[in-house]
């Protein structure tokens, strides 16, 4: 199988390459580095605003918990600035997850709905609502407004097909002891 | 027939130990029906099919049990007769050791196929015999298992020029294809002039290493056979990996495919033996693809060659070839690319060349690591011309975009650059690595972009909506200015004719009657009120005014 990742993968072609967005203006720059959940932690409406404020040099580069270090460091590159750890006012980085409405609980109250920034959340006026997770960013917006507390989030299990080699690392081992 | 024809040279490569003389000594066996067959869905590139049984349900060998999930996918089937006990998630054979959907069959011991029928690829169009062999779940079984509809395409130019078969089988232990070519010569030969058919193909090209000459000369004798001057079977110097693709083509035809390219655009195609066996069996036969040749080998006392069903528990295949005791580790294919096992309980796939089986002795564990002299030996060897240090430099500093510049998805893996490297760094762990976080990325940006669109869509939609109800309130109010308007027109109009004239009197004696009646039935519950009861009116109506007047700014605002 191995095999054919390394097919596919001449297909993915220069992908690292490919994303260095040149030549356009610098919130674009910025948006394509953030993670686009849309949630809001960093203190604006969405991604894109957050964009455009530290484009403007009105925000820190440091308030994107869904980013977490990795999007910090890409930021820091980006536009020559130093690294800072993660602001602890605007939250902590997280494994991914996504929403799940308990179908049991739910009264169709279109509250969630409303709130999806990405319009994840399939259902209609009293009808069970269901969360797409495929297109689930996990931003968190729906589970305030929801007033039977029906939705949790749950972590992405890992699965084969998205099961990334660790970094080799060879640990040194000591000596083998005699036997006691 | 074998021509002494012009071969060429790949750069690089290596010459291990090859191993192989010990699992070609008997002949092809067949292994008994396990108690449980357990057979993942996704068994090949693309995406994994969907589940067509529930427990409880009874299946025939070669019934379909998974669907193609698109054209990028390939069907499975049940690979004998049984009850379906449960379809769920059961360890795969990946070394992550994490799991995923199979369905898991009790068999009932009789083995009864389906109705098979053979499939007139000649009177079908070439779209439908891919679509034929997608759902026979054919796939590449050199260990790629990329479907082969996908590849039984003729390209741009509709017709290619050479069809090359892959009987190298260069990597060590590994002697599946080769006990395949020895003793089903005939069928691999149908398969392929099913191949070249479908791809109007000019000449077949079936390349062996030449350490397996009892092969070479089964295949030569088939050949003879068949009778046809266009395939020819040439023998390939022995040196590791002559069994890539591209270094094949490279061999045999002096082609050199270019970084990035599909061989296909330079007129010709490459496919396993073992992939035109299985394509004879789906087409000649109507046999789906539910079993294949595996060797077991390594720290064996006997190793062998089986013929095994999908499904079958490594564990099933090892016991009879008596595993030596300081055995400790199942391997899925080779020692050069293959892949470290969770345990030997899992199922034999469509992937599964070889399940070789290792110990500290016969692979000793590798000595720690030292850093890179950079004395170029890994570039020496490396069959895609690569640049092996640069890349191990940049996946190690996590510079993946550097290392996609050095062309690290043309490295196929091989690990000739590991095998020479005196400072024995794991290299291709090192490009697995980088690979594998490459691809999550290419995930999640493309995640990330798709939220985007979302994103911004929704922000659109929103602001639609609210632009429409704002303009049906324009609109409105829009009609009461107008008819005002109207009437004001209506008073300045000039004199009507006496015809005109006559019409409205009717239509005002019409509107004159229209009224009286309404008067006549006026609603009697406000008229005789107490005083007080007038007074209340008076009030609420004095209130709906207010609110009516608050109400005012807001619409305003609005609109
Ligand atoms: S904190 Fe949320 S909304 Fe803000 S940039 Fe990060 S993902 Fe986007
Ligand atoms: S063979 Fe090893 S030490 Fe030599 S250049 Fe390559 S990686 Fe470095
Ligand atoms: S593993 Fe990759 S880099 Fe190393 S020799 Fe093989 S193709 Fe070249």
């Amino acid at each position: 199988m191995a095999l054919g990742a390394i097919v596919l993968g001449g297909a993915l072609g220069y992908a690292a390459v490919r994303f260095r967005v040149e030549g356009d203006p610098l919130v674009e720059k910025i948006d394509a580095i953030l993670p686009q959940t849309q949630c809001g932690q960093c203190g604006y409406p969405g991604c894109k605003p957050y964009a455009q404020a530290i484009a403007k040099g009105e925000a820190e580069i440091n308030q994107c918990p869904p980013g977490g270090e990795e999007g910090i460091h890409k930021l820091a590159d980006l536009l020559g600035r130093e690294f800072k750890p993660l602001s602890a006012e605007h939250g902590i980085e997280k494994p991914k997850a996504v929403a799940l409405i308990d179908e049991q609980t739910c009264i169709g109250c279109t509250l969630c709905i409303q709130a999806c920034p990405v319009d994840a959340i399939v259902g209609a006026a009293k009808q069970m609502h269901t969360v797409i997770a495929g297109q689930c960013t996990g931003c968190e917006l729906c589970l305030p407004p929801c007033p039977v507390n029906c939705i949790s989030m749950e972590p992405i299990a890992e699965s084969v097909e998205s099961w990334k080699w660790k970094y080799p690392v060879f640990k040194l081992t000591p000596s083998r002891k005699e036997a006691a | 027939m074998s021509a002494l024809r012009k071969l060429f040279r790949f750069h690089g490569g290596v010459k291990p130990d090859y191993h192989k003389h010990a699992s070609t000594r008997q002949p092809i066996a067949g292994t008994p029906i396990p108690a449980e067959l357990v057979i993942p869905l996704h068994q090949s590139i693309g995406g994994p099919p969907r589940p067509l049984v529930q427990a409880g349900e009874r299946v025939l060998k070669g019934q379909r049990i998974g669907d193609a999930d698109g054209n990028v996918s390939s069907a499975v089937h049940a690979s004998t007769s049984g009850t379906v006990t449960a379809v769920e998630m059961r360890r795969m054979p990946h070394t992550s050791g994490l799991s995923a959907l199979c369905v898991v069959i009790k068999p009932d011991g009789r083995d009864e196929w389906i109705a098979r029928q053979s499939f007139d690829f000649r009177n079908a169009s070439p779209t439908e015999t891919r679509d034929y062999l997608r759902d026979a779940g054919v796939v590449g079984l050199g260990g790629a298992v990329f479907p082969s509809h996908l590849k039984l395409n003729a390209g741009k130019q509709g017709r290619l020029d050479t069809l090359v078969l892959n009987g190298a089988e260069c990597e060590p232990f590994i002697t599946c294809d080769d006990v395949l070519m020895r003793e089903r010569g005939e069928a691999i030969l149908k398969g392929a002039a099913i191949m070249r058919e479908m791809l109007a193909a000019g000449r077949v090209l079936i390349g062996i290493e030449d350490n397996k000459p009892e092969a070479i000369a089964a295949m030569m004798a088939a050949a003879r056979a068949a009778g046809d001057d266009a395939i020819q079977v040439v023998a390939v110097p022995t040196r590791y990996p002559a069994g890539g693709a591209k270094q094949l083509i490279r061999v045999l035809t002096g082609i050199e495919v270019p970084h990035g390219e599909r061989s296909t655009d330079y007129g010709v195609q490459c496919f396993n033996v073992g992939t035109a066996y299985a394509t004879h069996d789906a087409i000649a036969l109507g046999q789906p693809l539910i079993s294949r040749i595996v060797t077991v080998a390594g720290n064996v006392g006997q190793a062998r060659n089986y013929e095994v069903l999908f499904g079958t528990p490594m564990r099933d295949l090892i016991a009879p070839c008596a595993p030596l005791p300081d055995s400790d580790r199942v391997i899925m294919g080779g020692p050069m690319m293959g892949f470290r096992m969770p345990g030997d309980d899992v199922p034999v796939v469509k992937a599964t060349n070889c399940v070789l089986v290792g110990s500290d002795a016969l692979f000793p564990p590798p000595p720690p690591e030292m850093s890179c002299i950079r004395c170029g030996e890994c570039a020496k060897v490396c069959p895609s011309d690569l640049q092996p240090f640069e890349m191990y430099w940049f996946a190690r500093a996590r510079l993946f975009g550097k290392a996609q510049e050095y062309h690290l998805f043309d490295c196929i893996e091989c690990g000739c650059c590991a095998y020479v490297c005196p400072s024995r760094i794991p290299l291709v762990d090192y490009y697995r690595f980088a690979k594998s976080e490459i691809w999550a990325r290419e995930v999640e940006k493309e995640a990330a972009d798709q939220a985007r669109d979302r994103y911004e869509f929704r922000l659109l939609r929103e602001e639609r909506e609210k632009q429409e109800k704002a303009a049906k309130l324009a609109a409105k109010t829009a009609a009461g200015r107008e008819k005002a308007a109207a009437a004001l027109a209506e008073a300045e109009k000039p004199a009507r004719t006496p015809e005109e004239e006559a019409k409205h009197a009717l239509i005002a004696a019409a509107l004159e009657r229209a009224k009286a009646q309404k008067e006549r039935a006026h609603p009697e519950n406000t008229s005789n009120l107490s005083p007080e009861q007038q007074a209340e009116i008076a009030a609420i109506e004095a209130r709906r005014a207010e609110i009516r007047e608050q109400a005012k700014p807001h619409l305003r605002a609005d609109d």
